[in-house]
Order: structure tokens, then C-alpha cells, then sequence
């Protein structure tokens, strides 16, 4: 594996612009000192945590994402030649959704093969041909990115179904600007707080065309049981809109309503935090108790906007994935902006034949698998988990793709031994409303706290930083 | 506002305000208790409190004898009981867990902590000493619940909700006292007080925290018809039915501007205040008071309903 890209300090030692005033404030401050802000910062998190953000019963052992607060920096032009690709990207996403639940022009092109559509399980039928409002399907997207180089960029995963972790970037600033005013008066920092007015108006801009001039939107949660309960909450409390579940929820002839104190009173769009399975008992899961009957009547009839569409999963899986480049250049006709990082099909006998030959130095995924579970670290597995990967690729090998190790970039970061590189990503949330795109600079950046690991995610130990894009 | 967070303030209130008129019943029959009782009135004080919990069908199918240790039990901490004080307090942590955004910091501190703590008492284990201290904390907790409501939340309709549901709790709680305690304050011209009487009456004002206030109001020692006057008439009195009801009718009538239109619950809540209004002791222990209470309760369960059906649902 090649040397990691360490964002703070080039090859010769020496400390990267975007860096310099950082570093010399890292040298500055003592150890301790950056220990005990660590604890505050735990302190408040744990504190907002308790004040809103209890789960279950199993409260005493809720565990928070762990916060390292040496943020990561990234420069305007860095940040300028990101936006780009994203916006780029998501218009390609919302593309090819249109296309296949629609003519389906990319699969007579032979571009993607028929049964990457309509054999993928979160294809929803049910969308077939039905159209929604202003044609976008994805109005948020959380793309995640790695960096290998200066220059290099590399989309790892789109995600286009409900996307989280937004409240963690908003949180993260705020506290960030609590315990260290001083880094920020000698920073030009993009702010990150309008994230919920370019939420909210990305929102209304989607409301069907029936809806009144100052559309009502609302914030669909699972309820108080689900993991992200907190971030519904949070947003829906900053967005300044109703969290309603789907008991609150009515359908009467094909027209949504929320019971309020003062009667039913119409909803326009439904920024829904449920998955697709469990929208409407009529129509997907009998069983779920968390839809709201009647409601996918109501959205193909077209009276109401859910954010995001239903059966946007058919693009978020990791074998459609290993088409985007065509995918952008079809629908866009553009050359794709950002990397995609090449990936073996295993569900094809040549690639399967080369990843079952290269594995110990590949990583490798299952197709519709997220938050890094059943994932296989080639360099960093023993010869008993590679041995148990190898016959599950021989077993099923369409549920694996393949890919080649990244060496993802490092950032400062403040662990027990001090302050040492470790390996991050960066997931940007991307808004796409009927009048423009909106990216708030920077997103939320996930580091691997353990020495030498690759995998972010914090069911496996990651933890988050505040992400800063130098405004000059 | 929707309806579920409107419900879920008012079962909040209600649930802190019932843990607390609990915690003052079993306060006041523990005391009572412990006094001899005399041999010409076997009353059990313990089935008094039952009854006033108005939960003695569901006791009876979990305990043989209504006594010290079997009614502390289940009115304080039984599982079986949906309405014990333990249950009162999870269930009004639930409230507030689901409406966590429409509460202030403070409310849910006092939520919160009074949750926490009460994992502190296992209701098994507790000598006379912790019970003790445990009817303390959990009237602590009321207050500090219903203290930084008044203190910090904002004069809207998740106030009002908040407020309705403590004082529809209230006047129950009062009613449910005199409807079981009634007969030790019907005026007897020919019987002069002993000093058992004494204590049931000074019990009646200690469940309802106004033994001190009675000597304020009548600076007299206590007579029976005063103490009726007082929990029923007083607007003086916070917990007596006509206080209750003054702010009831005030809430719902702030709510009725609040949205431009006003229902069933304004209008049942004006009656009964002018009933209250015109009413006087004499009269009322003329025609009954038994009678009197048992169509209040009636009559205040009905204007649960009308707010649940009106806002709730």
C-alpha cells in the first residue's frame, strides 16, 4: 500500500498553507489543554445528548460518536473543484432515476444491463411511469468522498434514500466555535449554519404545483425508537416545521393532513426519515406501523412532494455504482468530474476470477451493505477472514463487489500518543431543489481513531470532525 | 400544533400532578393511621385510600387485605397498578421524551432527574424512614416539574395544554377526597367534635397540603363545614374545585382566542364555574353533598373527554 496523503504536511515535512496557522497553534498549545477541551467537548455533547437525544431504555450505555477536535481543513479551490463534481454528480443521479422509472433509454443504449434495474430489490414498480414533482427524485444526497492525492478525489458511495449525519456537521461547528474562539479569528471559515435555510427552501421549491405560495412542510420520523431520532428532532427544530410520525398523519381523497389542535390542516411535502418499506401499509409492508395508510395514493397523485422520492435506493447500491461514469457521460454527456474507484462486478466470471486471486489486497463489499458491516479489509484481515470471504464470493458472488485499497488521506488528529495523522472521508450533503443546486461548504468528515485503520464508520470505531473550507 | 404534542403536554401534567396527589394521600393516611383508632369505628383508613386512588377494583384483584404494606405497595410502586406513582413518573417521562423539543431545558431536567432518582427506591426494600423519603422526593419532583413550566415556558397553547392537564387532575384528585372522606363533614348539630374527628379533618387539609392555609383563610380551629368550604368553594385554594375550575375556564378561553374558535370544553368549563359561582355550603349540604361531589366528578371526567376530543385526537 502506497504512503497516505496527509493533508496538514507535504512529503518533505513541511506544513501545507491551508495548515499553517493550525500548526503553529498546535504547537502552541499544550497537551493538556487540548485534553481538557476534549472533555468539555464531551461534556456539552453528552449534555445535548441527554437533553434530546435519548433513546430506549438502554439509555446508561447510549454511546456518542467520539469528537476529535482538531478540525480538518480544506481550501477554497479545493472546495470549488468538489462542489463541481457533486452538483454533477446528483444531476446524474436524478437522471438516470428519471430514465429508468420512465423510458428507460440508458438500458436500450446497452449501457447498464436490464437486470442491474430490475433485479435490484429497492427498484419500487410501483413508480413505474408515474411521474413526481418537477422530476427530482433525490432532493438529498449525502455523498461520501475520499481523498488519495492534492487533486484526487473519490466518490465511495452515493447516497440517495435517507441520508444522515447532517445534525453531527451542524453540531460539530457549534461546539468547535464554543471551546476555540480563537482558532476561528484567525481563519476565514465558510459558515455552515444556513444548512437548514437551504434545506427549507430547497423543500418548498419541490412542492407539488398545487400547493399554496408558502407550501407546509413537514419532517417524517420512524418515532422516538429509531437511532437518528435525535437529528429528526434537531432538524425539524431548526427547520422550524412539525416532526410528525405517521400516526399524526391523514389521508382523506388523496390529500395528506396532519392532525393539529386546530383541525387537519394539509401537508405539501413530507421530508420523510422512513424508508420506502414502511411509507404506507397499503402499499409496501402490511405490518408497519409507522406509515401512514394512503399515502403513496396521495404522492402518485401528485398532492403531495415526498423528499426523497420513493424507490431512489435503485441508484444508491454498489453495483449501479461501478456504472456512474458512464452514467454521467450518457445523461450529461460530461466527462465525470469526480472519480469513481474502480470496482470488480463480482456477479461477472472474469472480475470474479481476478478478486478471488488479488483478495488479500482488495476490499471488498456486499452490494446493498452499509455502515461498514460485511466488509473485507484485504491488507488489514487475517488468513481465516479472508478464507471465509472467499467462499462467500464463490457462494453468492452478485451480492460483492470489489475494490482496490485506497490509501485515504489523513488529518491531525488529537488520539491518547498526542496528536498523529489518522485516515478520514467526508460525506457533503447535497440539496437539488427545483431552482438550483446548494452545497454549504464542507459536510461532515469521519476519521478512523484507531492507528492504520481504514474504516470511518462509527459502528466500527469511528469518530467526527468539524470541517472547515478556508473561504480564501 | 399537533395534536399528538398537545396529548402528550397534557398527559405530562397530569401524570406529574396524579404522582403527587398519590404521595400526599399515602402521606396523610400514614399519619392517620398511627394515631389509635377508636373502637366504636373500625374504619381501614387503607381502604379510604384506595378508594380515593379510585383504583380499589383492580387492588382487589391483586391482594386479599387492604393494609399499610399491600396499598403503599400498590399505590406507590406495583406494575400491576398503570396508575402508581412509579408508573405516573415513566409515563411522564415518556410524555416528554416524545415532545422533547416542545419542553423547556429546565422541564426536562426536572423530568429527567426525577426519573433517575426514582430508580433509587425499590419499593421492596424501603424501611418506614425511606418511604418517608421517598413521598418527599416525589412531591419535590412535582414541584420542580410544574415550578419551571410557570417559570420558563411561553405563554401559548403548549402552556395552556400543560395547565389543563394538572388542573383537570386536581380537581379530581380534591373531589375524589370529599367523595370518600364526606361523611366526616356532614354538619351534626348534635355531635361535638372528639378529638378522632379532629384528626380526620386535619388529614382531609394534609392530603391536599392546606392544614397552615385553613388557619389563614378561617383563623379558626377546624370545622367540618369550613373544611368543605375550603376545598370546595375557596378560590383562595388552589387545589378546591372552584379554583380549579377558574383556571380551567381561563385556559380554555386563552386557547379559544389563541385559535379563533372555541367548542364543547369552553363551554362545560363556564358552566360548571358558574355552578361553582353560585353556589353556597348551606345549600349544598342541603341538597347533598355526596350527591354534589358525585356529579362533579362525573361532570369533570366528561370535560376530559370534550378537551381530548376537541384538541387530543
Amino acid at each position: 500500500m502506497t504512503t497516505a496523503f496527509d493533508e496538514m504536511r507535504a512529503s518533505d515535512g513541511s506544513i501545507r498553507p491551508a495548515y499553517a496557522r493550525l500548526a503553529e497553534w498546535l504547537g502552541r498549545v499544550p497537551a493538556d489543554v487540548l485534553a481538557y477541551r476534549r472533555r468539555e467537548a464531551e461534556f456539552i455533547f453528552r449534555r445535548m445528548g441527554i437533553t434530546f437525544a435519548v433513546y430506549g431504555e438502554a439509555e446508561a450505555t447510549e454511546r456518542l460518536i467520539p469528537f476529535d477536535i482538531i478540525p480538518r481543513i480544506l481550501t477554497a479551490a479545493e472546495w470549488t473543484r468538489l462542489a463541481k463534481g457533486l452538483e454533477q454528480r446528483v444531476k446524474a443521479l436524478n437522471a438516470y432515476l428519471y430514465d429508468i422509472y420512465g423510458k428507460r433509454e440508458i438500458l436500450r443504449a446497452g449501457i447498464v444491463p436490464d437486470d442491474l434495474v430490475f433485479r435490484n430489490p429497492a427498484f419500487r414498480p410501483e413508480m413505474n411511469g408515474k411521474p413526481v414533482p418537477h422530476n427530482i427524485y433525490v432532493q438529498i444526497a449525502g455523498i461520501d468522498v475520499v481523498r488519495t492525492g492534492a487533486d484526487t478525489f473519490y466518490v465511495l458511495e452515493d447516497n440517495t434514500r435517507v441520508p444522515s449525519g447532517v445534525s453531527y456537521m451542524l453540531e460539530n461547528r457549534e461546539i468547535m466555535l464554543r471551546l476555540f474562539p480563537e482558532l476561528f479569528s484567525g481563519h476565514r471559515v465558510a459558515p455552515v449554519e444556513n444548512y437548514t435555510d437551504e434545506l427549507l427552501a430547497t423543500l418548498k421549491s419541490v412542492a407539488p404545483a398545487s400547493a399554496p405560495g408558502d407550501p407546509t412542510v413537514v419532517l417524517l420520523t420512524p418515532g422516538i425508537y429509531n437511532s437518528a431520532y435525535f437529528e429528526h428532532s434537531f432538524l425539524a427544530d431548526k427547520l422550524g416545521v412539525e416532526l410528525v410520525e405517521g400516526r399524526d398523519l391523514l389521508v382523506k381523497s388523496n390529500i395528506v393532513y396532519m392532525r393539529t389542535t386546530e383541525g387537519p390542516k394539509r401537508v405539501d411535502v413530507i421530508y420523510r426519515r422512513i424508508d420506502d418499506d414502511f411509507l404506507d401499509p397499503l402499499m409496501f409492508r402490511p405490518d408497519s406501523m409507522l406509515g401512514v395508510p394512503g399515502l403513496m395514493s396521495a404522492y402518485l397523485t401528485g398532492n403531495v412532494t415526498l423528499a426523497n422520492a420513493v424507490g431512489t435506493g435503485a441508484v444508491d447500491d454498489k453495483a449501479v455504482y461501478s456504472y456512474m461514469p458512464e452514467i454521467v457521460k450518457f445523461y450529461l454527456g460530461e466527462e465525470p468530474l469526480l472519480r469513481n474507484v474502480p470496482t470488480w462486478r463480482c456477479r461477472e466470471a472474469d472480475h470474479l476470477k481476478e478478486v478471488l486471486e488479488r483478495l488479500p489486497e482488495l476490499v471488498v463489499k456486499e452490494t446493498h451493505g452499509s455502515g461498514g458491516y460485511g466488509m473485507l479489509v484485504g491488507p488489514m484481515a487475517d488468513k481465516k477472514t479472508i478464507e471465509t470471504f472467499r467462499a462467500k464470493l464463490k457462494h453468492a458472488p452478485a451480492d460483492f463487489i470489489a475494490q482496490p485499497t485506497l490509501a485515504l488521506s489523513t488529518c491531525p488528529t488529537f488520539v491518547e500518543q498526542g496528536v498523529a495523522p489518522r485516515h478520514v472521508d467526508l460525506r457533503p450533503f447535497v440539496l437539488y431543489g427545483r431552482d438550483r443546486v446548494r452545497i454549504v461548504p464542507g459536510g461532515l468528515t469521519r476519521v478512523a481513531l484507531r492507528e492504520g485503520s481504514l474504516v470511518v464508520n462509527s459502528s466500527q470505531g469511528g469518530g467526527t470532525k468539524d470541517t472547515w473550507v478556508l473561504d480564501r | 400544533m399537533l395534536s399528538r404534542t398537545a396529548s402528550n403536554l397534557y398527559w405530562l401534567s397530569r401524570n406529574m400532578e396524579r404522582a403527587e396527589c398519590l404521595a400526599r394521600i399515602l402521606d396523610a393516611t400514614s399519619r392517620l393511621t398511627s394515631l389509635p383508632q377508636a373502637e366504636s369505628e373500625p374504619t381501614n383508613e387503607w381502604e379510604s385510600a384506595i378508594a380515593t386512588a379510585a383504583c380499589a377494583q383492580s387492588f382487589k384483584v391483586n391482594y386479599a387485605e387492604a393494609n399499610e404494606q399491600t396499598v403503599t405497595e400498590f399505590l406507590a410502586f406495583s406494575p400491576y397498578n398503570p396508575a402508581s406513582i412509579r408508573n405516573c413518573l415513566e409515563t411522564a417521562r415518556q410524555n416528554a421524551r416524545a415532545v422533547r423539543t416542545a419542553l423547556t431545558v429546565e422541564m426536562w431536567d426536572a423530568i429527567n432527574g426525577a426519573w433517575h432518582e426514582l430508580k433509587k427506591f425499590d419499593g421492596k426494600r424501603l424501611s418506614h424512614d425511606d418511604f418517608t423519603r421517598f413521598l418527599s422526593f416525589v412531591k419535590q419532583a412535582s414541584l420542580a416539574y410544574d415550578g419551571s413550566a410557570y417559570r420558563t415556558m411561553l405563554r401559548n397553547d403548549a402552556y395552556w395544554f400543560s395547565r389543563l392537564g394538572i388542573l383537570v387532575e386536581r380537581a379530581d384528585a380534591t373531589a375524589r377526597i370529599l367523595d370518600v372522606k364526606y361523611h366526616v363533614l356532614l354538619p351534626d348539630e348534635e355531635r361535638v367534635g372528639g378529638p378522632l374527628d379532629y384528626f380526620q379533618w386535619a388529614s382531609i387539609l394534609r392530603s391536599v397540603s392546606a392544614l397552615t392555609s385553613y388557619y389563614w383563610v378561617y383563623q379558626e380551629s377546624v370545622k367540618p363545614w369550613l373544611v368543605a368550604d375550603l376545598l370546595i368553594l375557596n378560590r383562595q385554594m388552589p387545589r378546591s374545585l372552584a379554583s380549579c375550575y377558574e383556571n380551567l375556564s381561563r385556559y380554555l378561553d386563552d386557547l379559544a382566542q389563541f385559535y379563533g374558535r372555541q367548542g364543547n370544553s369552553q363551554r362545560l368549563a363556564r358552566a360548571m364555574l358558574t355552578k361553582l359561582s353560585n353556589a353556597t355550603m348551606d345549600d349544598t349540604f342541603q341538597s347533598g353533598l355526596h350527591e354534589f361531589i358525585g356529579t362533579f366528578i362525573a361532570d369533570n371526567n366528561r370535560l376530559g373527554s370534550a378537551i381530548t376530543e376537541q384538541y387530543l385526537t
